[in-house]
This record gives structure tokens, C-alpha cells and sequence, in this order.
């Protein structure tokens, strides 16, 4: 190679189609920097990122700060309707949200598995990314970490948000009182059947998507109409009976589900119907579930459903005085049953 | 959803309720055993019993299949997982197994042992082919409706010449169990169990068919009804029983005829000829030991059977001494009348088999119905 053809200064890029995740990405050399500036700087790009701190500094505006952290582990990476990247940006902005503030801005924390293909590390980064711009939600600080291989399981993400919680708003799962009503934005099961129906031993093919979704916007419009909603929370693991059973404990009430209320998409209950699952305890990621006095109920679900996200809104049941705190459903077929925490992991029946 | 909810609706649940309700003759009691785990999940799940006059009691029968399992094959398992280095493929519900040693499949894994999930035993066999330098076991449980794939496994695996694949088996058999029941002192002699009737299975049946459980009415003149696993079929069922019982009739009747015949499943019933023998006796968790109950590889597929291969030695393991898994297996005590219930044994906790599969006796009034203990209490 003549000197001619080489410019003054060019180093050579980083190899986003071939190359692979080596343990120099994260030893804090040329490598790693070469990869910040080329994927997450290029990606995330702010002038938080640009000014290459360890830290971000930002104004706080006035009033209660929340805060919330969340690492993502899912596997497969990329799934119908999203992958870890999109995940990881909207599971910390909905963790945020939950407490009804506005999110304003996000660390993303990386560990890489040594091996990992560059170009699907490029496909999650500029997924975050978009997720994090559609969410008006800037990344502004973050960090990397590879981990020999075998020690990973290609990437790990952790999200933490931090957001304020707008004047005379106080959302708390100890708040649900006797007498509230439990509205929900969604169907359900949607990510979690999404994911399961990608894992190679099952095979199935559904066209069943992910409902990975950034809520704040969903949760402003619901605070606007009603500032004094008393609970509100995403059911993603363990899904929407598991979220009730926290908050029953929180709250110390019980609370009734009607089962012919409860949206659950005919493909996932297809799917559940299949594998031997219950959609009430399968994942979602998009969807929120909200406790509230009686004479808001009507004005929120109307809100809900004037937004994209909560289109399918619905009134599932009601709290009461129960110092069991037991969370029952009464079944499409007339009778009652507990809907219980979820245990262990749900697994698949055998007859 | 189409041919789901054609089988769980509230109104004819409503009106067969009523049916049954005035059906039911007042002054005597029914009582009738659903032998099948897939018929305790769905009175659990959809709040059956809320449905049904006082008179009749609903006796959960030992058709779960991980519940009758006895702990000392789980253990075989383990140490195979543990200590020979193989892969071994089980149903996701065996994982949670209690075992000896406080030990369970999930918690083998959690130590070092490769055990994976699988959905059927065609995914044990492409484990197999995928793993050509591993060992694969096949942890093969269940009752009828399991039994043909296995066969159809192991047939394919002596077709692929498979060198690394075998399959630890541990199927049962219906019909012996519920003879066992009905030969049972508590049953013929003492009357402690009453046991007027039998919901028999679902997808046991489909099968085996309905033949088998002509015996049963016949000889020991109790009616059986083979009804599907829908809310709807049980309730169907239970009428159907109601109405034998009063007018004194004794008879087989197939409220699952969409799926079930009287010769069952020709095909499957073949396979499972060619691949499997009678064992003399097979130890039930709960049961005990129970003879002519259970299936074990012929010697032709020797190559494939995982006891053969690895030495496999059965060593009985006696349940926890407060554990009423086994009287409730037979029908003997209710969950509720266990000590452990709720307690020491919980379904993260398990004691007893019975709470582990939501099949399970306890599992399924743990999960669905403890808040009508509390109601009463």
C-alpha cells in the first residue's frame, strides 16, 4: 500500500458488518472509545453524550424527582415488534411514568458478550436510539462492559430514568382504597406470547407482535383529566395478576376481577389456549393498569381511549375490604376463583 | 375464540347448573371422583363447585402425572443430570418436583445440571442430533396421552441410528390405577372413601377409548362418564352421572364423543404395543406399589432405554411424614385437612407432589379456591 493512498489521520472504522464484540471494546483504550464514538455517540448523539464526561449534568426543575433502573435480559434479541434495544428504552420510561412524572432523561449501562456481532449491537443501538427520540427521552450518559464469552448472552442492558413528578400528584401502590376502580389500557399478553412463539423449541408461527410502548404520553393525558389517580403500574413479568397482587398487599385490600372484561387478543389466547399458559400472567410491555376513585373512572377510560395506546381500554373489576388482600375473579362461567401470585415460573402442562 | 368458547359459556354453564341442581335428589349425597388432573385444574379454575347443589363432592383423583411420580425416580433423574453429565429432557412441570435431599430438577440445574425444558419428545430428539457428542435422556412420564409420542421417539431414534439418545421411562396406566382405587380397603371394605362415580379422562381416552372402563361398570357397578377438560364437559358430566346414579344405572357413557370412540386410537394403541411391555409392579407416589401399572421399554429398543444403559437403580423414598399427598391421592383427605397445607407446603415451597403441578389436588385448591377455607374459617 503507497503512502498516496492512505489520508493524513484516517483511522481505520469499526468493522460494523463483519466485526465482532473483542475484549478490547470494553478495556478502556483506543477500541472502546473507537466504538463510543462511532455506534452510541453516532446514535444517541446529544451534547450531554458530546461532552464526554463520566457524568451528565443537567437542570433539575422543581418538585419531586423519580427515579427508576431496570435491566434487561430477554432472549431472543429480536423479536416480532421490537428487540432489548426499543425494551430497554420503554420498560425504564414506563418504570418512570408509573409514578406520574414526565421522564427526562436516560443512562443506558451495556454488557457485551466477547463475540458478539457488531452489527446486531448496531441494530439494538439505533433501536434504543429511535425509541429514545420518539419518546422525547434523551440517553445521556452511559457505560460498557464485555464479559468473556460464554459469560453473557450477547448483550445485557440496564436503564435508569429519572423524571418529575408534576405539583399535587401522588401515585403510590399503597394508595388503592375500597371502592376503586381497576381500569386497564390493553390486552394482554401480547409481548410475552410474542417472545415465547420467537424461542427456537416452540416453533409456532403467530403474527402476534410485542406491544412494547413508551406510556408517558398515555399517563400526562390521564393526569391532566384526573390528577388524584391513586395507583398506577405496568404488569409486564408476572403479568396484570401479579401486578394486582402487589398492590393488594401495598394497598391491604382485596379486589374483584371480572373475567369477561378483561382484553385478551384471540391470538394470544389462542397461543395461551396451546402452551397451557394464562394470559393474566404472561408479560406486557405496553400496557398499564390503573386504580382510581369511582368518579374518575369514566372520564380516564374515555381519555385512555382517545390515545393510541389505550384504544382498548377497559374496566376489569374493583377493590374492597378484604384483609386477606386475595385477588378473585369471577369466571366467564359464574363462579369465583383466587387469581393468585404467579409461582416460580409459569411452565407449560403436560396433558 | 372458535371452539374454545363454545365449550365455557356462562349461560349454558347457568342452565346446566340448574339441571343439575334439580336433578339431584336432596336426601343423598354423590360423590364423584375425577380422576384426571386436567379435570381438577378446570372445577378449579372456573369455580365449578360454586356451581353445584351441597350433595355432590368432587373427589380429585391421582390423574395428575407428575403427582403420582414417585420422589425416588425424580431422584434417578437427578443423579443422572447431577453426576453422569448427560442432557436430560423433561416436561416443564417436573422441574419443580420436590426430591430427596431438598433437591428438585430446577435446583439440580441451578448446580451445575444440564436439564432442559421440552415441549415433546420430538424436541428430546433433536436435542439428540443437535448434541451428537452429548448424551440425551428422555425423562418420559405420563399416562396414556404422553406414551405414543415417546414411541414414536423411539422409533425414529433406532431409524436415525441414534448412539446418544435414550429415554427413562416412566408411563403409567390409567385403568390400574383406578382398579387399584376400587380394590382399595378404604374403598370396598371400610367405606371410608365413599366413591359413587368416576368423570373419566379426557385425553387418556382419546387413546385408549372408552372400552377399558366398561370393567369398571361392570364389575364394580360404578358409572363412568369420559368427558373433555372444558368447564362445560365436566358440568355435562356430572349431569350425566346425576341422572345414572338415580336411576340406578351403572353404565360407560362418552360425553367426549368429538373426541373419544369406544376402540380409541388404533394407530397410537400399536406403537405403543411394539415399543413397550407390561411392568410387573411400578410404584405410585401415593399409592404405592401398584401391580401390572406402568410400561418399560422391550428389549428390542434396549439400546434406547436409559435404565439399561446407565445402570439406573430404584431406590423407594418415603414422603414427608405430615404429608397427606398419598391419602390424598386416594381420595382419602381433602387438601384443606393437611397440616402442611398452605403453610410448610406451598406451591414455591412445595412438600408434596400434589402442590407442584397446577394440576395438582392442592396446587389447584391452593391457587384457585383457598379463600373459601378462609370464608369458613
Amino acid at each position: 500500500m503507497s503512502d498516496a493512498t492512505v489520508r493524513k489521520g484516517y483511522i481505520r472504522p469499526v468493522d460494523f458488518k463483519h466485526g465482532r464484540v473483542d475484549m478490547t471494546h470494553g478495556g478502556g483504550g483506543r477500541a472502546m472509545a473507537q466504538l463510543i464514538d462511532e455506534l452510541f455517540l453516532a446514535a444517541f448523539d446529544n451534547d450531554w453524550l458530546r461532552a464526554a464526561n463520566d457524568q451528565a449534568c443537567f437542570a433539575v426543575p422543581g418538585g419531586r424527582i423519580a427515579m427508576a433502573t431496570d435491566a434487561h435480559v430477554v432472549s431472543p434479541l429480536f423479536f416480532p415488534g421490537g428487540d432489548i434495544g426499543c425494551l430497554s428504552v420503554h420498560g425504564t420510561i414506563n418504570d418512570v411514568a408509573m409514578s406520574g412524572a414526565k421522564p427526562l432523561y436516560l443512562s443506558a449501562s451495556f454488557i457485551l458478550e466477547e463475540g458478539f456481532a457488531l452489527a446486531d449491537l448496531k441494530r439494538i443501538v439505533e433501536s434504543m436510539a429511535r425509541a429514545a427520540r420518539e419518546a422525547g427521552v434523551p440517553i445521556v450518559t452511559g457505560d460498557t462492559k464485555v464479559v468473556e464469552s460464554g459469560k453473557g448472552d450477547g448483550v445485557f442492558i440496564t436503564t435508569t430514568g429519572v423524571g418529575v413528578v408534576p405539583e399535587g400528584v401522588n401515585i403510590s401502590g399503597d394508595r388503592a382504597q375500597p371502592g376503586d376502580a381497576i381500569l386497564l389500557s390493553g390486552s394482554l399478553g401480547d409481548h410475552g406470547v410474542a417472545i415465547m412463539a420467537q424461542r427456537e423449541s416452540l416453533g409456532f408461527e403467530t403474527r402476534i407482535e410485542s406491544d412494547t410502548a413508551a406510556l408517558h404520553e398515555l399517563v400526562a393525558r390521564m393526569i391532566e383529566a384526573a390528577p388524584d389517580i391513586h395507583v398506577l403500574r405496568d404488569p409486564t413479568r408476572g403479568g396484570l395478576a401479579t401486578t394486582l397482587n402487589e398492590i393488594a398487599r401495598q394497598s391491604g385490600v382485596g379486589m374483584l376481577l371480572r373475567e369477561t372484561a378483561i382484553p385478551v387478543r384471540q391470538e394470544v389466547a389462542a397461543a395461551c389456549e396451546f402452551l397451557g399458559l394464562d394470559p393474566l400472567y404472561v408479560a406486557n410491555e405496553g400496557k398499564l393498569v390503573c386504580l382510581c376513585a369511582e368518579r374518575d373512572a369514566e372520564r380516564l377510560l374515555e381519555v385512555m381511549r382517545a390515545h393510541p395506546l389505550g384504544r382498548e381500554a377497559a374496566r376489569v373489576g374493583s377493590a374492597h375490604a378484604d384483609p386477606h388482600h386475595f385477588v378473585q375473579m369471577e369466571t366467564g362461567f359464574g363462579g369465583k376463583r383466587i387469581v393468585d401470585w404467579l409461582t416460580g415460573e409459569q411452565l407449560p402442562r403436560i396433558c | 375464540m372458535k371452539y374454545i368458547d363454545e365449550f365455557r359459556d356462562g349461560g349454558t354453564a347457568r342452565s346446566l347448573a340448574a339441571a343439575i341442581a334439580r336433578e339431584a335428589r336432596p336426601e343423598r349425597r354423590y360423590h364423584i371422583m375425577e380422576f384426571c388432573g386436567g379435570h381438577t385444574h378446570a372445577i378449579s379454575r372456573y369455580g365449578l363447585t360454586d356451581l353445584l347443589p351441597p350433595g355432590i363432592r368432587l373427589i380429585h383423583g391421582p390423574g395428575c402425572p407428575v403427582c403420582v411420580l414417585p420422589i425416588g425416580r425424580i431422584d434417578n433423574a437427578i443423579e443422572l443430570a447431577l453426576n453422569r453429565g448427560v442432557i436430560l429432557a423433561a416436561y416443564g412441570d417436573c422441574l419443580r418436583v420436590p426430591a430427596s435431599g431438598g433437591l428438585s430438577l430446577l435446583k439440580a440445574k441451578a448446580r451445575g445440571a444440564d436439564v432442559r425444558m421440552v415441549y415433546s419428545s420430538a424436541d428430546a430428539l433433536k436435542l439428540a442430533q443437535d448434541h451428537p457428542d452429548r448424551e440425551v435422556v428422555f425423562f418420559a412420564i405420563g399416562f396414556e396421552t404422553t406414551t405414543p409420542p415417546t414411541a414414536v421417539a423411539l422409533s425414529q431414534a433406532e431409524k436415525l441410528g441414534l448412539r446418544n439418545f435414550t429415554v427413562f421411562c416412566n408411563h403409567v396406566l390409567t385403568p390400574s390405577a383406578i382398579a387399584h382405587i376400587l380394590e382399595s380397603p378404604e374403598v370396598r371394605l371400610h367405606g371410608t372413601v365413599p366413591l359413587d362415580a368416576f368423570i373419566g379422562p379426557a385425553h387418556v381416552s382419546t387413546v385408549i377409548g372408552s372400552q377399558p372402563y366398561e370393567h369398571f361398570a361392570e364389575e364394580y357397578e360404578k358409572p363412568v362418564v369420559i368427558a373433555g377438560f372444558e368447564p362445560l364437559d365436566v358440568m355435562q358430566a356430572i349431569l350425566m352421572l346425576v341422572r345414572q346414579l338415580n336411576e340406578g344405572r351403572a353404565e360407560v357413557e362418552n360425553e367426549f364423543s368429538r373426541a373419544v370412540t369406544r376402540e380409541g386410537n388404533l394407530k397410537a394403541q400399536r406403537l405403543v404395543a411394539e415399543t413397550f411391555e407390561l411392568r410387573k409392579s411400578f410404584e405410585w407416589r401415593g399409592l404405592n406399589e401398584v401391580p401390572y401399572s406402568a410400561l418399560r421399554i422391550k428389549a428390542r429398543y434396549a439400546a434406547f432405554d436409559a435404565e439399561r444403559r446407565f445402570g439406573i437403580e430404584y431406590k423407594s423414598v418415603a414422603d414427608n411424614r405430615a404429608c397427606e399427598c398419598g391419602a390424598i391421592l386416594r381420595g382419602l383427605k381433602r387438601p384443606q385437612d393437611c397440616k402442611l397445607f398452605g403453610t410448610v407446603c406451598t406451591p414455591e415451597n412445595p412438600a408434596g407432589s400434589c402442590m407442584v403441578s397446577s394440576e395438582g389436588a392442592c396446587a389447584a385448591h391452593y391457587t384457585y379456591g383457598r379463600y373459601k377455607d378462609v370464608v369458613m374459617s
